[in-house]
């Protein structure tokens, strides 16, 4: 396993058609809005849930792409059963209320263990402890919040169900009515938005990346994971995700070669209405009817006089 | 000062949470100088280095938003581990998200920016090859190219932080507007703040200054300050 040599930034658009990206819940479960400015968000998080998992569908199984944070239960977990050898946890690891050299030195083979077995770990990091801070990893991928490139507009959908929970639910139903109808149906609500087209920054550090072992396959692994996350996270409320463009800004060393903001400005989202395409924010769209689906946008990437030593890689 | 720098940083959100309010993180009003200490350290740093910071420059108005998120509710257990170690397998080392699930608010600062003013000392590891003008020279290289050990951030990871070099003889850049919140008109007070932490101390006790902005002006003691309270 090579580790990586070269520093990367990336920029990736992804859109949502009637569904719910991410659920607020302090809103009860509205998708998340800035409330400033109207814009959809996207935690962090979320997405890196969604890393997660496509690893844990794509990698199932493979050393070294174990996954730690895992949603759900796993099914294998029962085969092995038989094989385990019970030992008892060793007593030196409990609870110490210092760090002295030999447990500094533990503490760096657990990382190691935990970086070379878990494919999360190596690329987010993670915080291991025993009652006392037993050292963390930083994993080299830093993901920032997700912005709709124009305001959002959640709609709340109200839905029917034909059966009812509980006895309850159904008397109190036929107390309620009217009339002789004694259909059991009860409400539920659904958030969606329309359209949205989200926008999110990226960075990968090299030097993380050496000091958790997160090598040029696993870095190679998270754009795949990134193109195809959502393809395999469709569900009730998700509505349609797609991932719609992946811009990667390789620099030739682990320092870079340019400062992140400066490379992210070369993408640029603009709308397109009528055949022209105007600048998100221009006046000129406040009469344009709400875009509702990828082609009302249009991205460009500015290719011209990139700084030296930086390499723009369209991925999608 | 012969040898300081000035770096402006700004995003769009930032948490730098309250060592009283953690659980339910709610953010200092102005940037520690833990914190600025380690967006310094994002760009260079080297054992035979410390960084000081001198002042804060608040160049946008203190606004608040609130953000709720699911998180874990546990770390990874060092002793599963290493008992894993010696097993040689992984099998039952992982965590079930929806099992440890919880919801925590964090109040976070909304579109911040401001100019950090720092200066290091050398420390007791400095070697023969290390030299003020080296670490300066290397310091103001990366940060004017945007070069960076990883990229800093505002608090917490995923509140990005954009950073550019003010060089040397460059005005100091105004503020965007001039609110109370900043302390322009009367000074505020915002009561005490971590300074930082001292890792050299057994339990890594937490040190905290008074923190006063003026006129858009965080000052910070210098380490060894009788304003420093542990």
């Amino acid at each position: 396993m090579t580790t990586l040599g070269h520093r990367f930034d990336f920029v990736f658009l992804f859109d949502v058609m009637n569904g719910n990206p991410n659920g607020d819940p302090d809103a009860g479960n509205l998708p998340r809005l800035d409330p400033e400015t109207n814009q959809g968000l996207v935690t962090d998080v979320c997405l890196k849930r969604k890393i997660r998992n496509y690893a844990e569908i794509a990698k199932g199984g493979d050393t070294g792409f174990a996954i730690y944070v895992q949603e759900g239960a796993i099914l294998n977990e029962r085969h092995r059963e038989a094989y385990k050898v019970a030992r008892p946890d060793d007593p030196k690891v409990e609870k110490d209320k210092k760090l002295n050299p030999k447990d500094d030195a533990e503490a760096k083979l657990v990382q190691k263990f935990m970086c070379d077995n878990f494919f999360d770990v190596r690329t987010f990091g993670a915080v291991m402890s025993t009652g006392i801070n037993c050292g963390q990893v930083r994993g080299p991928v830093q993901l920032s919040f997700s912005r709709s490139i124009e305001p959002i507009l959640p709609l709340e959908i109200s839905i029917t169900r034909m059966a009812a929970t509980n006895e309850a639910e159904k008397k109190k139903r036929e107390d309620g009515a009217d009339d002789d109808r004694t259909e059991n149906r009860t409400m539920g609500r659904k958030h969606i938005v329309p359209y949205g087209l989200y926008r999110t920054h990226g960075f990968v550090s090299a030097h993380l990346a050496a000091r958790t072992g997160f090598s040029d396959a696993d870095v190679a692994f998270l754009w795949d994971a990134l193109k195809n996350m959502f393809e395999h996270d469709r569900s009730a409320a998700r509505g349609e995700m797609a991932a719609r463009k992946l811009v990667v800004f390789e620099h030739d060393n682990a320092l870079g070669r340019a400062a992140a903001h400066d490379l992210f400005e070369r993408v640029k989202v603009a709308r397109v209405d009528g055949g022209e395409a105007y600048p998100i924010g221009d006046k000129r769209l406040d009469n344009a009817r709400p875009a509702r689906s990828f082609s009302d946008y249009q991205v460009t990437i500015d290719r011209a006089d990139a700084p030296q030593g930086v390499t723009i890689h369209e991925l999608l | 000062m012969s040898y300081g720098v000035r770096l402006r940083v700004s995003g769009d959100y930032a948490c730098f949470t309250r060592p009283e309010l953690k659980t339910e993180r709610v953010s200092y009003d102005v940037i520690t100088p833990s914190a600025a200490r380690g967006v310094l350290e994002a760009i260079h740093w080297k054992p035979a280095i410390r960084w000081v910071i001198d002042a804060i420059h608040v160049l946008e108005p203190i606004r608040f938003a609130s953000i709720r998120r699911n998180e874990v509710g546990s770390k990874a257990p060092a002793g599963k581990i290493a008992s894993a170690m010696k097993r040689g397998s992984i099998e039952g080392l992982h965590l079930h998200v929806d099992e440890d699930r919880q919801q925590r608010a964090a109040t976070v600062l909304v579109q911040p920016a401001y100019v950090i003013e720092a200066h290091f000392d050398m420390t007791a590891r400095a070697g023969a090859e290390d030299s003020v003008g080296k670490h300066l020279d290397m310091f103001n290289r990366r940060a004017a190219r945007g070069q960076c050990f990883h990229q800093p951030c505002l608090g917490t990871r995923e509140f990005v932080a954009q950073f550019e070099l003010l060089p040397a003889d460059a005005p100091a850049p105004p503020p965007s507007a001039k609110t109370a919140s900043q302390g322009f008109g009367t000074p505020r007070d915002l009561g005490l703040m971590l300074w930082d932490i001292d890792h050299a101390a057994p339990g890594r006790p937490s040190m905290f200054f008074n923190a006063r902005l003026e006129d858009g002006v965080m000052r910070v003691p210098p380490p060894g300050s009788p304003e420093i309270r542990r």
